[in-house]
């Protein structure tokens, strides 16, 4: 093989079944090293992109190149990537010393050659002393090891892993979460990672793609994607953010004043990027932890800050903060989240009319 | 009222024990006394002890032919409803993508089933007779000039006719384990760069083990056990041991016949535990 990097780039990638279009006009660059999340609901086509990736689907159009040269036909080892597949798909009737040699085995390699390189995976997996179990004496930990060990041993460019934490418990995935990221530094190979869950991407990733009904909606850095989410969909799916619709009311240079239903002067500033005019619609996002809950009878509201009215709705003990629901958006979510020390200063109950208060320049306007 | 644990579980095995006993264990055990008494030789059998029986089946050349003959129509008759069961069952797990599709398929399969076994047998008569279909056939393209002898009543066409009666048990247990594999695990071995025998050898066929177990047991036994089919199909020119067992009944021989039975049976029975011997079925089964 050419390239043994493993960047992978993706060109206008279309992939159908028949009628129905998984995925559409998909353009990606993903760097040697990386690991990369994607994000979505199920059924948003991140797993047929890996998929193709994989070599397991080709796609109807487009390109898919790893380390600089077009892949798409190839058989996965003459991609060198490897797949850790969701739920595993470890060999039932097989060891474990011998699910990871397979890989090895049918690829003719030696006696010793095979013995070496399965032992020294299984080290640095650390399941040596699981090697003559079978994947049904396993618990889900151990498999996913097992998994990932068989994987890695042909040593990739690309190693990619479809749903890899669903199957475990919360406590484990956490566990094997700080688990896979170490591999990955360890191997220093490129990670593709598949994941629904928010937490998990932006966890372990260094680039998080976000992508809903077969296309991109916002791919970059993991606080890039939390701290200043694109639009509505992906502010709503990464979490995190109040998201409210307004109307313009006024715009005044760099800062522009808008309406909710029940709000008045909502002041936003205007980054450089997007014109808005009077009467347009607009969606705007205000992150749950910059919101700041006063009593009403606590004097006003500053300058520069903007405040909605609201009832407590319902309040959540989250631990390190404590999760307040508001009713300011009707039917919507409105929720705070106080740090915790700050609530039980003066905790607030169901029924409560409080000012939720942010300050204008931390409120980020959506496309 | 406390039940002692024993006996509830006596009472969940009764309907089986009721069965099993009066049906299987009593007449093995009426056929293994009846193969060391003496024959009056007018269908009576005198009580007294003698291993005259067994003498006489183990010394006759013709219990040897007779046992030749049927492995050899056992092991030929296993080998083509294994790759013909396997091929079907595979086929049509693997490749048909429908499941409705497969379970049709699945269902064609059986439709041999739906007449006797005489009829089916007699079916092949104009199929493979000298003036046969088939002979036809070959006469009129002209790949051979006379019609050939060999079709039927012949060997071949004992083994024609297991072929076609037997492979259904082998489709359906192989079906069923291979129904059993994850596709992703085909997945992933085609991922870490298997060929298509890699993944039939060192995947499927170990994953299949068990089904395929099962069917060689059912094969195996029927085709051991069996004097009907060569007898039709062979036209009297073979003859299994069943066949000569079955003599020995309508002469009125029973002792003789019930010690041919009896090693027949523990023939079946070697075979067998050497089939489970190589395959824990329970373990396999309950994975």
């Amino acid at each position: 093989m050419a390239g043994k990097a493993g960047n992978i780039e993706l060109a206008g990638v279309c992939k159908s079944y028949g009628t129905f279009t998984a995925v559409e006009g998909i353009n990606l660059k993903i760097p040697d090293g990386a690991y990369c999340c994607f994000l979505g609901p199920s059924g948003c086509g991140k797993t047929t992109i890996l998929r193709m990736i994989a070599g397991h689907e080709d796609p109807t159009e487009g390109e898919i190149l790893i380390g600089g040269e077009n892949v798409v036909g190839l058989a996965p080892t003459q991609r060198r990537t490897a797949m850790m597949f969701q739920s595993y798909a470890l060999f039932p009737h097989l060891s474990v010393r011998d699910n990871i040699a397979f890989p090895l085995r049918v690829r003719k390699a030696s006696k010793e050659e095979i013995a070496k390189r399965t032992d020294a995976m299984m080290e640095k997996t650390r399941i040596t002393e699981l090697a003559n179990r079978l994947p049904g004496q396993l618990s889900g930990g151990q498999q996913q090891r097992v998994a990932l060990a068989r994987a890695a041993i042909t040593e990739p460019r690309v190693l990619l892993l479809d749903e890899p934490l669903s199957a475990l418990d919360e406590q484990l995935r956490i566990q094997m979460r700080q688990e896979l990221r170490r591999m990955q530094q360890e191997l220093g190979i490129t990670f593709i990672h598949v994941t629904h869950t928010q937490l998990e991407a932006i966890a372990l990733a260094d680039l998080v793609v976000v992508m809903e009904q077969g296309h991109i909606k916002q791919f970059g850095p993991a606080r890039e994607i939390y701290a200043t989410p694109k639009d509505r969909y992906v502010a709503e799916f990464v979490g995190g953010q109040n998201v409210i619709k307004c109307t313009v009311e006024r715009v005044n240079g760099s800062s522009a004043t808008l309406a909710a239903p029940n709000v008045k002067g909502i002041e936003i500033p205007l980054g450089g990027k997007r014109r808005i005019a009077e009467g347009d619609e607009v969606d705007i996002a205000v992150r749950r932890d910059d919101l700041k809950l006063h009593r009403p009878e606590k004097g006003g509201v500053g300058p520069g800050t903007t405040g909605i009215s609201s009832r407590v709705r319902g309040v959540e003990y989250q631990g390190y903060f404590v999760k307040v629901m508001l009713d300011a958006l009707g039917e919507q979510d409105f929720i705070a989240y106080i740090p915790e020390r700050e609530f039980f200063g003066d905790p607030l109950t169901i029924g409560d009319v409080v000012v939720a208060t942010w300050s204008a320049e931390r409120s980020l306007l959506l496309a | 009222m406390r039940v002692p644990k024993s006996l509830t579980s006596w009472f969940y095995v009764s309907p089986l024990l009721l069965v099993i006993i009066p049906f299987f264990v009593m007449p093995i055990i009426v056929v293994i006394a009846a193969s060391f008494m003496q024959g009056d030789g007018f269908g009576g059998i005198l009580p007294t002890f003698t291993w005259e029986n067994y003498q006489g089946v183990f010394s006759e050349q013709l219990t040897w032919n007779l046992y030749v003959s049927t492995v050899k129509f056992t092991v030929l008759t296993w080998f083509f409803t294994l790759i013909i069961g396997f091929w079907i069952a595979y086929y049509l797990v693997f490749h048909i993508r429908s499941e409705l599709l497969a379970m049709g398929l699945f269902l064609l399969c059986t439709v041999p089933f739906w007449t006797s076994n005489i009829i089916r047998m007699i079916s092949w008569i104009p199929l493979l007779g000298q003036n046969g279909l088939v002979n036809m056939a070959l006469v009129g393209s002209g790949v051979v000039k006379e019609p050939l002898k060999v079709l039927l009543f012949s060997d071949f066409s004992v083994v024609v006719a297991y072929v076609h009666q037997l492979t259904i048990f082998m489709i359906v247990p192989i079906f069923n384990s291979l129904a059993r594999v994850d596709k992703r695990v085909v997945e992933a071995a085609r991922d870490a760069g298997a060929s298509r025998w890699d993944i039939m050898r060192r995947i499927i066929l170990p994953l299949s083990r068990s089904g395929i177990a099962l069917g060689s047991i059912f094969v195996i036994s029927i085709v051991m056990g069996d004097f009907f089919v060569v007898k039709v199909m062979s036209g009297g020119n073979s003859a299994s041991v069943v066949a000569a067992l079955f003599e020995n009944i309508s002469v009125l021989q029973y002792p003789p016949a019930a010690a041919h039975a009896v090693v027949l049976m523990i023939v079946v029975v070697i075979m067998i535990g050497a089939i489970l011997r190589t395959v824990d079925i329970r373990k396999e089964i309950t994975q």
